[in-house]
């Protein structure tokens, strides 16, 4: 079997299927529901899931009013609401409430949230492959020497003592490194809102745009590169 | 819309409860009883459920099944450490469990199916209304296989389940409208056979579940297994006897070591008695609670590891959690409490009634799903990662475990052969890299139109709906045509089998309805028996001869009329003896009446 790399549903995004109501055909106008038969509409693929939460494309979201939403859409959408209406009806439910749920989980965790807009705003996400910063990589290759040295070590021999020591030593360090990049990471998500605030169409502004999209995409593959180190070593130590 | 019930299905108890003027209500028995036992037994007269089937536990061992829901959803070899504990007969077919009662093999839903049978007529009995809608709860932990079994039992009963709810999120919905709070909770359920913990974020009405972990096999059943090895092994040494050969006496241990356990909930000590196979006299100990509790600490200490994960998971240490909430009658253990306690640092609450509280929140549910309650509303997640089986037996995640339901994912399939006409799909379930680690959920093969290898792209959309129950579909990209999946569940019935045993049951219910008018005549009558006899010892001297022996024969004539299969001889029988004994309880009742007046003066009379 082989699988394809699919286009990510959440590049496509998703929409209200404005224009036209599926049951009464009348044109909708209403933001989830046709205002004339009061049916639910189904979220079009078409909807990013910024649009999906009504807040602009920022990478600093105040979580509480991210909560807020999703709790008002849940109550809009849910299929517990709509156990007394018709197959159609209870089928759309289903969908825009998984929609929503895979919207809100991935605006709530900054780092996906930052992923996912850089989808949006420079193709598929998946061509961020994760690689090691460059002044990292001869650390990283020792390290996991090191890894398969403690493995296959007698745990509780002198060696084994030793070797825990020197990888508890390297995820300690690791994890400031963690700590630094994602620090590097909030100061580029704040530069991001200013130059969208700022809403200018320069040439200049384009070359800044592009400067942030490009360091937070190697920001973000190196911080997976590393978290990946971090989570594995802190298995295999505990 | 019709009324929609809320039943709790447990391990060892079950119970329904509806919504009664904005409360949940349990609905129970004739005489006061909110529980149903989860025991089915073959009489000779047939299949009968609850409390009279649990006294043919020590009776008729090989034909009495108790704690069914261990085996839902399972297959043979996921249960063969155990079967030694269970006297009646198991097997597998088709991938399912299916347990021989007489002639025939029922199925795990089959026997559930009875279970919520019973459940079903006690309510419409209650309310005089007939009940085809239900919400039935299941363990948080439980798998797509396991809840899919839940909800074929509720088809074979003839319920529609119009959802499938984690036992320790009702609870939380039942708890939320009793005490208004708001904060987080943890909902800490440890029941007959098995442990939940589930995390939930209570704000403005929503209740939102942010991690849930468990052990669907890890219960109070373990907890008396402990003691019926000890009292087997003491009656052993002492007698020389293998208890575990006489199934019939192996229940009577586990009964008296469960209400022995039960004892040591409010004492320090209990004394436990047990007759002897053979008439080799009776086994008698003491047991103390520290004894108890040095026995079974470690399975006590296996419900940690769940909660520690769980909050690992909600991102959460046990300083945020504002209030934790005790369901399952395994919380009465003193044991249990302190560990919990030592565990989140605070005082578990212990306000509401641990057997009811599921019942209830099942209820609850139903109302809103009814449209009752519009306030309400729970975000449940799913307990398990989703995956396929990919390259070199390596399952990919789909949706992550405790990801919030409704969760779809999808994923494009295409050929590596020319002209190849089909992909093979194996749906997994579990935390675990490999798919030899991880439950398999069913297979299915994805039609493709033969073309070049590569070309055909065809969507798949996993969708776990609000039920935790997986739903597959396929669109084929190119033309944009869906298909329909067939899937052939691992551990599950398939469709035609539900499909035949639906009609089973409905061919059955005639039968069912007969041995069940027998068994509560016998009991009416057993009962009348009884206050008929006490009545002549007390106040036979008070009327005449005659009148005595009058009610003597048809005493006799009732008592001849039980041990027959006849329920209307039987009532019939009875409304003769209430007839005859007619002067007699007249005669008692002034006789009582006149000895509460005695040494009373008129004036406290009036």
């Amino acid at each position: 079997m082989e699988q394809h790399t699919p286009q990510p549903e959440r590049a496509r995004g998703l929409q209200m299927a404005r224009s036209m109501c599926w049951h009464c055909q009348s044109e909708v106008t209403g933001e989830y529901f046709c205002d004339r038969c009061v049916k639910v509409q189904p979220v079009s693929k078409e909807t990013d899931y910024f649009t999906c939460f009504g807040v602009p494309r920022r990478l600093l979201l105040d979580p509480q009013k991210l909560e807020a939403k999703f709790y008002e859409l849940s109550r809009t959408f849910h299929p517990d609401f709509y156990q007394t209406k018709s197959a159609d009806e209870q089928t759309i439910s289903l969908s825009n409430a998984a929609v929503l749920n895979t919207a809100y989980r991935t605006l709530r965790n900054p780092i996906q949230r930052a992923e996912y807009l850089l989808a949006l705003e420079t193709g598929s996400v998946k061509d961020i492959r994760t690689s090691p910063p460059a002044d990292l990589f001869e650390e990283i290759l020792e390290l996991q020497d090191t890894l398969e040295e403690y493995r296959a070590s007698d745990r509780d021999s002198d060696q084994g003592h030793r070797l825990r020591a020197t990888l508890q030593t390297e995820q300690e360090a690791l994890e400031r490194r963690k700590h630094e990049m994602e620090a590097q990471l909030q100061q580029l998500f704040a530069d991001w809102d200013q130059l969208q605030d700022a809403g200018e169409a320069t040439s200049l502004a384009r070359v800044e745009r592009d400067r942030i999209l490009k360091q937070m995409r190697d920001l973000l593959s190196h911080r997976t590169y590393v978290n990946n180190i971090v989570n594995d070593l802190a298995a295999t130590i505990a | 819309m019709a009324r929609i019930v809320g039943i709790d299905l447990g391990t060892t108890n079950s119970l329904v409860a509806y919504m009664k003027d904005g409360q949940p209500c349990v609905v129970p028995d004739r005489n006061g009883r909110t529980m149903v036992p989860s025991v089915v037994a073959l009489t000779d007269n047939g299949l009968i459920v609850g409390d009279s089937a649990k006294e043919h536990l020590t009776r008729n061992p090989e034909r009495t099944v108790y704690s069914v829901k261990r085996f839902m959803g399972k297959g043979l070899a996921d249960v063969q450490d155990e079967l030694v504990y269970f006297p009646y007969h198991v097997t597998e077919t088709g991938g399912v469990i299916r347990i021989r009662l007489g002639q025939k093999s029922y199925s795990p839903p089959q026997i559930s199916a009875m279970i919520l049978k019973e459940l079903k007529l006690r309510v419409e009995v209650s309310l005089g209304e007939s009940i085809t809608k239900a919400v039935i709860t299941v363990p948080a932990y439980f798998n797509d296989s396991q809840r899919q079994a839940t909800k074929d039992a509720g088809l074979i009963a003839g319920l529609e389940v119009l959802r499938i709810i984690n036992e320790p999120t009702a609870a939380s919905l039942a708890y939320g409208l009793q005490e208004k709070t708001q904060g987080t909770i943890a909902v800490y359920d440890f029941g007959g056979g098995t442990f939940d913990i589930s995390i939930l974020k209570l704000k403005d009405g929503i209740f939102e579940v942010l991690a849930t972990n468990g052990d669907t096999h890890l219960g109070g059943d373990d907890l008396d297994r402990v003691l019926v090895d000890l009292f087997i092994g003491d009656i052993r040494d002492r007698y020389g006897i293998d208890v575990g050969r006489y199934p019939d006496h192996m229940q009577t241990v586990r009964l008296e070591a469960e209400r022995a356990k039960i004892r040591l909930s409010d004492e320090l000590k209990t004394e436990i008695t047990i007759d002897l196979p053979e008439d080799k006299g009776r086994f008698t100990r003491e047991l103390t609670r520290d004894q108890l509790e040095s026995l079974v600490v470690g399975i006590i200490e296996r419900t940690l590891a769940p909660c520690r994960i769980a909050l690992k998971d909600a991102g959460l240490t046990p300083k945020d959690i504002d209030e934790i909430v005790l369901v399952g009658g395994s919380t009465r253990m003193p044991l249990v409490r302190q560990r919990v306690e030592a565990l989140f640092g605070k005082q578990p609450h212990c306000h509401l009634n641990p057997d009811e509280v599921v019942a209830l929140g099942a209820a609850v549910q139903a109302d809103i799903l009814s449209g009752g309650t519009t306030d309400m509303l729970l975000l449940d997640v799913t307990p398990l990662s989703l995956g396929i089986e990919t390259m070199g037996g390596v399952m990919s995640s789909l949706i992550r475990r405790n990801t919030t339901i409704p969760a779809s994912a999808k994923e494009m399939f295409t050929t590596y052969v020319d002209g190849q006409t089909g992909v093979d799909i194996h749906i997994l379930q579990g935390e675990r890299e490999l798919v030899k680690d991880n439950r398999s959920l069913a297979r299915f093969r994805l039609k493709v139109p033969p073309l070049p290898a590569g070309v055909p792209r065809i969507e798949v959309t996993f969708l776990i709906d609000a039920n935790g129950i997986l739903n597959v579909t396929a669109t084929d990209m190119r033309t944009g045509q869906s298909q329909s999946i067939e899937v052939k569940p691992s551990y599950g019935l398939s469709d035609t089998e539900v499909e035949r045993m639906i009609e089973d049951s409905f061919k059955f219910a005639a039968e069912d309805v007969n041995a069940r008018k027998l068994i509560e005549a016998r009991l009416d009558a057993e009962a009348l028996l009884k206050t008929t006899d006490k009545s002549l010892v007390d106040a036979g001297h008070l009327i005449s001869q005659e009148e005595v022996q009058s009610i003597r024969a048809t005493l006799a004539q009732l008592s001849n009329a039980k041990g027959g299969t006849d329920p209307r001889a039987i009532r019939a029988c009875m409304t003769e003896l209430e007839q005859a004994a007619k002067q007699l309880n007249v005669v008692m009742l002034d006789d009582s009446l006149k000895k509460s007046l005695q040494g009373k003066k008129v004036s406290e009379l009036s």
